[in-house]
Order: structure tokens, then C-alpha cells, then sequence
């Protein structure tokens, strides 16, 4: 499972594994994909992480034809086993965002679903071994660097958080007026006479939102992904380290299939939280 | 670490996504679902409804069958007691119609014997007359002893 390159070491195969496949423009003015870590690092913000994009939003497309293939075929005769067990996935969104969100509205349920099987398909990745994608990759295809797991990279899970993020402030205009939001920002917790300070306070609260939901769910994945490396190399540290390393991926995977359907789930009931507490329009008299 | 690009990508991507599940999928899985609850508990409610109907004309049908049986034994009855009347009163007409014919029988044969007797008188009558004349060897004249022979057609 570990390199095939002998004179790897643990520290250039643990950075190589993370460097992503990036497109930008290069210290000397030319565009086009990085060929080291340094280079990656030198085109800095205004890159593309090519590899994490294509993977999420094919993972996207993969979570769009199938549920776009049960909802074709949608009838309210009997259900097959496939039909059966969207309705299913369905039926828990559906349930689990009406619980949290008691308002009118015909796009948070879609939303929710969207977020808890494309973050899931997405997480789901992290259980494929870690060389198998990145070696076809680089010998078969000749592309150096390839992580396949989209939300082990913070600006993918940024990403989805600000595109949650929009949609919090869109109902929060909408439903308080441009009034309201600015005077809930402004005249809590302290009195409006410290209106300065709370409008630092609540705007802090706000942005830390959709860094929160990043954050939570890229720091869970990236160690995950971590530690199945680090796991990956005890595969050419000698023989007894390799059946450790067999049975240490198998308890962590298992474990990690835990891991990767609760994170969907925490990103979807959150950004449904969030929505909810931008329709919350306050009493008169404040609180 | 963050790199822009990357990020616009993945929320333009979100948003599209959100979108077309909005539109195209969510939709027709929620309807279906629902329509197939409603049509679930209108199964559920016909059944029960077809249920009750059942014990109903169970009930009916069970009270019809009774009073049916209840008339049947009637009709029965009543058969055999006109059966029973028909046959006594078709006996009395036979005995009456027997007795009538033994009556009217008997009738006969008496008038039968009484035209008999008569015959047999006047022969006998006629009889000895002829003999007498042959005895007496003399002509006796019939008008003038009619008188005489009636009295003894009358004795014999």
C-alpha cells in the first residue's frame, strides 16, 4: 500500500500525499499545474485546486443522477428496493429540517439534502485506500499529484459553508428588513448605548458560523485522512508492522464510517440551525 | 492554504446543486411519498369500512335466513294440516257417493223383483186359464170371466 519508491520517506510521502493538483500562475508569469509543493505554495490564493474541485462536484453530479433517478421514476405505487431506499434518506431530511425549522419553506429541505449526501459522498472518499486513486493517477496517467477526498481541503468545505452562509443573510434580509438585521447585529447583548461594541461582538458571531461549519468538518476529515497515511506507512516498515497496520486500517475505517456520515449530518442540521435563526424575527421588546 | 478559486468553485457548485435538487428532485420524491401515504390510508380506511359493511350483512343475513326458516316450517305446517283436511273430507265424499250407489243398487233390484213377481203372476194367470179350459174341455169366454180371472191372478 506504501510507495513503491523505496527512497520515499515517511515526511515526503505524507507531503506529497497532501499537496493537492493545483492550477495557477508561476513565479515567472506562465500558468499552469504546479509541479511541487513549493510551486503550489507560490501561487498561493488566486490558484485552483483542480483535483478537489472535479472530485466534489462529480461526487455531486453522482449524488444529482441518482436521486434525479429515483425522483423520475416516483410513483405512489409500490416502491422497489432502490426507490425504497432514497424515499428513505428522503424522509429522514425531511423530517429531521421541519423539526428544526418550523417555517414555510421550499428550499431548505432540498438544501439539507443536497448538504447531507454530497458532504457524505464526498467524506465517503476518505475510506478508499489512500494510495490506490493517487498511484493510478500518477503512473498509469501521468498526473502527479490527485487527493480524492474533497473535504480534507478547508477551501472546499469553506466553500459549501459560504454558500450557507449566503443563504443566512438572504433571510435574514428578507425577513427583518435591512433595519432589523442591522439592529439585532447592533442592539444585543449590551444595551444600544454600546452599540459599537455588539455590533463587533454579533458580527464575530455571525462570520464565526460558516468557519465553524468549514472548520469542524475539514479539521475532522483531514485528521482522518492523517492517520490513514501515517497508517500507510507502517505497510514497508517490516512485517510485523504491516499486519498492525492491516488491522489499525480496518478499526480506524470502521471507526471512520462513523465519523464521515455524523459530519454530514452535524453540516446539515447546522446550516439548517443557521437558517433557522436568520427567520427568527425578535419580539418588540427585545429579549 | 485557502485558495479562492477552489472556494467560488465549490459554492457556485452548492448553489447549483441546491437548485437543481430544489427543482428537479426533492419535488416529485416528496409528492410521491405523500401520495402514496394518503393512498395507504385510504386502503386502510376502506378495509375497515368494507369490514363493518361485512359484519352488517352478516347480521342482515343472518336474520333473513331465520325468519326464512321461521316461514318455511309455516308453510309446511300448514300444508300438511290442508293435506290432512282434503284427504278426510275426500274419504267422507266416498263413503256418501258409495252409500248413494249401494242405495240407488238396492232400489233396483226391488222394482226388478216386483217386475219379476208381476210377469210371473200374469203367466201363471194366463196358465191356468188354459189348463182350466182344457180341463173343462169348454170354451170359457175371456170377457165374460175376465172378472173371475182377475181375482185369481190377484190371489196367486
Amino acid at each position: 500500500m506504501a510507495e513503491k519508491d523505496s527512497t520515499t520517506t515517511p515526511t515526503e510521502y505524507i507531503a506529497h500525499h497532501l499537496t493537492n493538483l493545483t492550477f495557477g500562475k508561476r513565479p515567472d508569469g506562465s500558468w499552469g499545474f504546479a509541479n511541487s509543493a513549493e510551486e503550489v505554495a507560490q501561487m498561493g490564493f488566486w490558484s485552483v485546486h483542480v483535483d478537489s474541485l472535479a472530485w466534489a462536484v462529480g461526487l455531486g453530479l453522482v449524488f444529482l443522477l441518482m436521486f434525479w433517478f429515483a425522483a423520475r421514476r416516483a410513483t405512489a405505487g409500490v416502491p422497489g428496493m432502490f426507490q425504497s431506499a432514497i424515499e428513505a434518506i428522503v424522509e429522514f431530511v425531511d423530517t429531521t429540517t421541519k423539526d428544526i425549522f418550523p417555517h414555510k419553506n421550499p428550499w431548505v429541505a432540498p438544501m439539507g439534502l443536497t448538504i447531507l449526501i454530497w458532504v457524505f459522498l464526498m467524506n465517503l472518499m476518505d475510506l478508499v485506500p489512500v494510495d490506490w486513486v493517487p498511484n493510478i493517477f500518477r503512473y498509469w496517467l501521468g498526473i502527479e499529484y490527485m487527493k480524492i477526498v474533497p473535504t480534507t481541503n478547508v477551501s472546499v468545505t469553506l466553500g459549501v459553508a459560504i454558500g450557507v452562509f449566503f443563504i443566512v443573510i438572504y433571510y435574514s434580509f428578507k425577513r427583518k428588513g435591512p433595519g432589523g438585521f442591522l439592529a439585532e447585529l447592533a442592539f444585543h447583548p449590551f444595551p444600544k448605548f454600546a452599540a459599537p461594541v455588539n455590533f463587533v461582538l454579533e458580527s464575530v458571531t455571525l462570520l464565526a458560523k460558516p468557519v465553524s461549519l468549514a472548520l469542524r468538518l475539514f479539521g475532522n476529515l483531514y485528521a482522518g485522512e492523517m492517520i490513514f497515511m501515517l497508517i500507510a506507512i507502517l505497510y514497508s516498515a517490516g512485517f510485523a508492522l504491516f499486519v498492525l497496520g492491516g488491522v489499525l486500517q480496518i478499526a480506524w475505517a470502521l471507526f471512520h464510517i462513523l465519523v464521515i456520515v455524523l459530519q454530514a449530518f452535524i453540516f446539515m442540521v447546522l446550516s439548517t440551525v443557521y437558517i433557522a435563526q436568520a427567520y427568527e424575527v425578535p419580539e418588540e421588546d427585545g429579549h | 492554504m485557502v485558495n479562492f478559486w477552489t472556494v467560488i468553485g465549490i459554492s457556485v457548485a452548492f448553489t447549483a446543486f441546491v437548485v437543481i435538487c430544489r427543482a428537479y428532485i426533492w419535488p416529485p420524491l416528496i409528492n410521491a411519498m405523500r401520495a402514496r401515504q394518503e393512498r395507504i390510508a385510504q386502503g386502510l380506511e376502506n378495509a375497515e369500512r368494507a369490514e363493518e359493511a361485512l359484519a352488517k350483512s352478516n347480521a342482515d343475513a343472518e336474520v333473513l335466513l331465520r325468519d326464512a326458516r321461521a316461514e318455511g316450517q309455516r308453510v309446511i305446517e300448514q300444508a300438511r294440516a290442508q293435506a290432512t283436511m282434503v284427504v278426510e273430507e275426500s274419504k267422507d265424499q266416498a263413503r256418501e257417493e258409495g252409500e248413494r250407489i249401494l242405495t240407488a243398487a238396492r232400489a233396483e233390484i226391488t222394482q226388478e223383483i216386483n217386475r219379476a213377481r208381476e210377469s210371473l203372476r200374469q203367466e201363471v194367470a194366463y196358465l191356468a186359464v188354459v189348463g182350466a179350459s182344457r180341463i173343462l174341455s169348454s170354451e170359457i169366454d175371456r170377457r165374460k170371466h175376465s172378472a173371475m180371472l182377475e181375482n185369481l191372478v190377484r190371489e196367486l
